[in-house]
């Protein structure tokens, strides 16, 4: 790790469509001591130098996802990327590639949200009854919750896809975020929806788009690997043309838990309120 | 049909590929070492192995393979330039219409030679 500077400069893109003809690049001096993350210095320069600069935050700690920013050359989290591990003295911060900018460092996320819509993320039952009134929790071993555990850890920050060549040629591409909660969900043992999923998941947009470029695993700020769920994808498609693969059945509701005693010191669980 | 299917034929094509590629590499290349035909690009070579039903069948299946891999991932690479749906359907019929006519095309001079009883050299 490298020692931070004093001072960093900023330089940070501007545009608001409309009132801009094209984006410019605007520099800010920011003190930058021990610590500072890139959001931190954003919202120095907001609070002291320019409140007119606008982009996206919130939990301040890598969790939301609200503040991924292409910073330095890379699809980062603001909140997580200090200035020091940056190394040198300038910071160069953009919105995400590969989407519209609503202004300056806010980028246009619906088509993302429409995306991970379409690939209906939510477990899907034969039997809606027990999902609408559900009388236990489906049973889950912890070798099932590992199949698909890493690929729940998507804060939907987006910037897989801005890390995507493939999504940069073809805005229709489903994209790694949507294809990876896909396999989420088809990989959860509870999961019956693989028949609903495939319309969009197996389309001409969909899981054979990806080149396996592996960029959107790469920058990804929560270790998770949608490169590989596609990949898992693609060979659980040609599994099933092949009839190598067993129809899904959800696992069942799990009985419940008798002759247990509650460990001493532990307070009584809530009554459920709904 | 779904581009799954398309998918899994595109797959199946390769797979094929390789293994059809690599039995002409070996007889192309490996003639040395296997010792199956001393000169293999030579004239009497060519018209032996073509006049022999498991090559005449392994050309067909090699050139529908090749054609198939090669013109979906070609379409795959153009359909990425984002084009209209009407100019996808175009490049679709296109390249279904121009590849059958050269699958039956190449088939078609694979079973005439086949069935040639006597070639001049």
């Amino acid at each position: 790790m490298s020692e931070a500077p004093s001072k960093v400069t900023f330089e940070v893109l501007r545009y608001t469509p409309g009132a801009d003809a094209k984006p410019r690049m605007q520099s800010y001096e920011v003190p930058a001591p021990k610590g500072l993350t890139v959001l931190d210095g954003l919202l120095w320069i907001k609070e002291n130098l320019d409140p007119t600069l606008s982009w996206r935050s919130s939990c301040r700690m890598g969790v939301c996802g609200s503040c991924a920013m292409f910073i330095n050359g890379l699809p980062r989290l603001a909140c997580a990327n200090q200035v020091a591990h940056l190394g040198g003295a300038k910071v160069v911060v953009k919105p995400l590639p590969n989407y519209a900018i609503i202004r300056d460092l806010v980028p246009d996320l619906e088509p993302f949200f429409a995306k991970h819509a379409a690939i209906k993320p939510y477990l899907i039952r034969k039997q809606v009854e027990e999902l609408e009134h559900p009388t236990g929790e489906y049973f889950q071993s912890q070798e099932e919750l590992i199949n698909y555990i890493q690929f729940a850890y998507c804060i939907k920050c987006g910037a897989c896809l801005a890390a995507c060549p493939t999504v940069a040629t073809d805005e229709s591409y489903l994209g790694p975020q949507a294809l990876a909660q896909a396999w989420r969900y088809i990989a959860d043992s509870r999961d019956e929806g693989a028949a609903a999923r495939s319309q969009e998941v197996f389309s001409g947009h969909g899981a054979f788009r990806c080149h396996f470029a592996g960029a959107c695993s790469q920058v990804c700020p929560k270790g998770v690997d949608p490169a590989f769920a596609i990949q898992l994808m693609k060979q659980y498609m040609f599994r099933q043309k092949l009839g190598a693969c067993k129809e899904q059945h959800g696992t069942a509701v799990a009985p419940p838990v008798e002759n247990w005693t509650p460990r001493e010191g532990v307070p009584k669980a809530p009554e459920h309120s709904v | 049909m779904r581009e799954s299917t398309l998918w899994f034929w595109h797959i199946i094509a390769g797979a094929v590929i390789l293994v059809l590629l690599g039995l002409h590499m070996a007889i192309m290349h490996l003639d040395e070492i296997l010792g199956l035909y001393m000169d293999p690009t030579g004239w009497e070579s060519v018209i032996a192995r073509s006049q022999q039903g498991f090559f005449m069948v392994t050309y067909i299946l090699l050139l529908g393979a090749a054609l198939y891999h090669g013109l979906y991932g070609f379409r795959t690479i153009l359909f990425e330039l984002n084009l209209r749906k009407g100019t996808q359907k175009l490049i679709t019929w296109l390249f279904l219409i121009g590849g059958l006519f050269l699958f039956v095309y190449g088939t078609y001079v694979a079973i005439a030679v086949y069935q040639m009883k006597e070639v001049a050299s």
